[in-house]
C-alpha cells in the first residue's frame, strides 16, 4: 500500500534555512532515509543528506525526524499515521553544512582530547591476559556506532553553547568511562573527567540514553560510574583515608 | 592530486569558513516534537509533591503509633516525647525531653537527603521541577547551566553517605514489620509494613552507589568473586531503581497513612 506523505524538510546553508514543504510517496517497509532520497530522485535534487550502510550501523544518518533524534534509516514509516506532517531537521546542537548534513567536527576535536588506551610499561603486546568477566563490563560501550545522537541531545550543550570547550559530551564521557574500566589502562581518568572533560556538568537526564539507537546503558553504565569513581577521587574523605591507610594507589 | 585531496578540497568549496556556514539550524521553536512530552514532567511533578506534602503532614502529625504498629515515617522515634511511646527503638531515646520540635524532623532527613541525592530522583526533579530539561529535546528556559560542578549542586556527590544511613533505617523498617508479623500475623497493616520493608530495601540495595561500592570501583572483577556475585545481583536491582523508587515512595507513604488512620480509630475492622 503507498499513500502520499506530508513532510517539512530543513532547507538552507549554514544556519540560515526554513522548513519546505514536500507531498511524497510512501511505499511499504520504507524508512524516512527511504522518502529523503524519493524527494532527491524526484523534487529537490540537490537536498544534502549524509548516509551511509542503511542498517542502522554506520551512524552516518543522525537527524531529528519529528523533533527527536533518530537515524533516518532506522525510522519506520509505518510509526507515523498516514495524514501527519513528518518534519526531518538536521541535529540542533551541531553547525550546518547544508540542508540535513551537519559539521560534526566537534566531535573529532573532542575525541582527540581523550588519551589513547594507556598500558602499564612492562607489559609487552602478547602479554595481555585477561577474563571475560573483567573486560565485558566495558565492551557495551565498543557497540557505539558514533551516530553522536547522544552528544546532540544533551542539554548541556544543545542548549548552551558556550559548554562545548569545557563539556566531551556523553559519547566522550563514556570512552573515558571505558578505558578506566579497563583492567590495564594506567591512565589517570578521573581527574581529567572531571576537570576537563566537564562530568560534572552532567545532571544524568538519561536523553543520551533514551537516543541510543544501539541501546548501550550510557547514564547507567558509564557516566553513573564514573562519577561514583570521581566521587572516589575527590570528595569521598573515607575512601581517601582508607588510602592512605592500606597504601591503595586510587 | 590524490582521492584524499580532491575530497577535502570538495569539502572545502561546499563548507566555506563563513560565520553563517558554521551555525547550527535557527529552528525558531523551543522543540518540534509532536507527542505529549510534558506528559511525564508533569506527572513527576504531581507525585513528587505530593509525597512533600505529605511528609510534612506526616511530621506534624502525632498518631505515629499502635500496637504492633509504628509508622515508617516515624520510625525510629530517638526523643523521650510522650507521642513517641512505643515508637522507640529498644526503648532507646538518644536525644532528652529538652527537644521540642516534632521528633520526625530528627530522623526523616536521612531517608529524604538519600532520595533527593539519588541518580534517579535527580533526573526526575531536575526535569519535573527545574525543567532542565523537561523532556529530551526540548529546550531548557534557563540562560546559564553549570550543571553539578558547583555549589550547591556538588554536594550531590555526598549521596553514597545517605546510602550507609538508608541501609540502617531500611534495617529498622524491616524490624518493625517483622516485630507486626509476629505480634498480629493476621493484621492486614503487618503485611502492608513487610511489602513497605522489601520495596524499601529493593530501592535501598538498587541504589547506583551500593553498586559502585560492591564492586563497580573495581577493574579486576575475577580477583574478587563475591563482590562481583555482589554485583550482578545489585545492577539487577538497579536496572528496576526508577520502578523501585516510585513504587517504595508510594509504599511508605501508604504504609505510614495506614497505621495513622489505624491509630486514630478511623480504620478499625478486626484484622486491621
Amino acid at each position: 500500500m503507498s499513500y502520499k506523505a506530508k513532510f517539512k524538510v530543513w532547507r538552507g546553508e549554514g544556519g540560515e534555512g526554513r522548513l519546505e514543504d514536500f507531498t511524497v510517496e510512501v511505499n511499504e517497509g520504507e524508512v524516512v532515509l527511504d522518502i529523503i532520497h524519493r524527494l532527491q530522485a524526484t523534487q529537490a535534487p540537490d537536498l544534502a543528506v549524509r548516509w551511509n550502510c542503511k542498517a542502522g550501523k554506520c551512524g552516518s544518518c543522525s537527524m531529528e525526524i519529528n523533533g527527536k533524534p533518530r537515524l533516518g534509516c532506522m525510522t519506520r514509516m509505518s510509526t507515523f499515521s498516514e495524514d501527519e506532517t513528518i518534519t526531518v531537521t538536521p541535529m540542533r546542537t551541531f553547525p550546518v553544512i547544508k540542508d540535513l548534513v551537519n559539521d560534526v567536527s566537534y566531535n573529532y576535536q573532542k575525541a582527540r582530547e581523550v588519551p589513547s588506551f594507556t598500558p602499564p610499561a612492562d607489559v609487552r603486546p602478547g602479554e595481555f591476559r585477561m577474563k571475560q568477566v573483567d573486560v565485558e563490563r566495558s565492551q557495551e560501550f565498543r557497540k557505539c556506532i558514533e551516530c553522536f545522537m547522544c552528544n546532540n541531545i544533551c542539554h548541556v550543550i544543545r542548549d548552551h553553547e558556550e559548554n562545548k570547550p569545557n563539556f566531551s559530551g556523553p559519547r566522550f564521557l563514556m570512552r573515558i568511562a571505558e578505558l578506566d574500566m579497563h583492567p590495564y589502562d594506567v591512565a589517570d581518568r578521573q581527574e581529567t573527567a572531571q576537570e576537563e572533560h566537564g562530568l560534572g556538568y552532567c545532571n544524568i537526564t538519561k536523553c543520551c540514553t533514551e537516543v541510543c539507537p544501539e541501546h548501550i546503558k550510557i547514564t547507567d553504565n558509564a557516566l553513573i560510574p564514573m562519577k561514583e569513581r570521581v566521587v572516589d577521587r575527590k570528595y569521598d574523605p573515607l575512601v581517601w583515608l582508607g588510602n592512605k591507610i592500606f597504601k591503595r594507589s586510587s | 592530486m590524490g582521492p584524499r585531496e580532491v575530497e577535502r578540497s570538495a569539502m572545502t568549496q561546499t563548507t566555506p569558513e563563513a560565520p553563517a556556514r558554521r551555525q547550527r539550524a535557527q529552528v525558531k521553536v523551543r522543540t518540534l516534537r509532536t507527542d505529549r512530552w510534558w506528559l511525564v514532567p508533569l506527572v513527576t511533578f504531581l507525585g513528587l509533591s505530593s509525597f512533600l506534602v505529605y511528609g510534612v503532614w506526616a511530621i506534624i502529625d502525632t498518631s505515629n503509633f499502635v500496637e504492633p504498629y509504628i509508622a515508617p515515617f516515624a520510625a525510629p522515634c530517638l526523643t523521650t516525647q510522650e507521642v513517641c511511646e512505643g515508637a522507640r527503638l529498644f526503648g532507646w531515646a538518644p536525644v532528652g525531653d529538652w527537644y521540642a520540635l516534632p521528633p520526625g524532623l530528627l530522623i526523616l532527613g536521612l531517608p529524604g537527603g538519600f532520595r533527593l541525592t539519588c541518580y534517579y530522583y535527580r533526573k526526575s526533579y531536575y526535569r519535573s521541577f527545574w525543567l532542565s530539561p523537561a523532556a529530551c529535546a526540548v529546550q531548557e528556559p534557563h540562560g546559564k547551566y553549570t550543571g553539578e560542578t558547583r555549589f550547591p549542586l556538588i554536594i550531590q556527590n555526598i549521596h553514597r553517605y545517605f546510602f550507609y544511613f538508608a541501609v540502617v533505617i531500611g534495617a529498622i523498617l524491616t524490624y518493625d514489620a517483622v516485630l507486626a508479623v509476629v505480634h498480629k500475623p493476621l493484621g492486614l497493616g503487618s503485611w502492608i509494613l513487610v511489602l513497605n520493608a522489601v520495596l524499601i530495601l529493593g530501592y535501598t540495595f538498587g541504589c547506583h552507589s551500593c553498586r559502585h561500592i560492591t564492586a563497580g570501583r573495581l577493574n579486576h572483577f575475577s580477583r574478587h568473586p563475591l563482590r562481583y556475585r555482589a554485583w550482578t545481583f545489585v545492577s539487577k536491582l538497579n536496572a528496576k531503581h526508577q520502578p523501585l523508587a516510585w513504587a517504595s515512595m508510594f509504599s511508605v507513604m501508604g504504609a505510614d497513612l495506614y497505621v495513622r488512620l489505624v491509630a486514630k480509630g478511623i480504620i478499625a475492622f478486626p484484622y486491621a
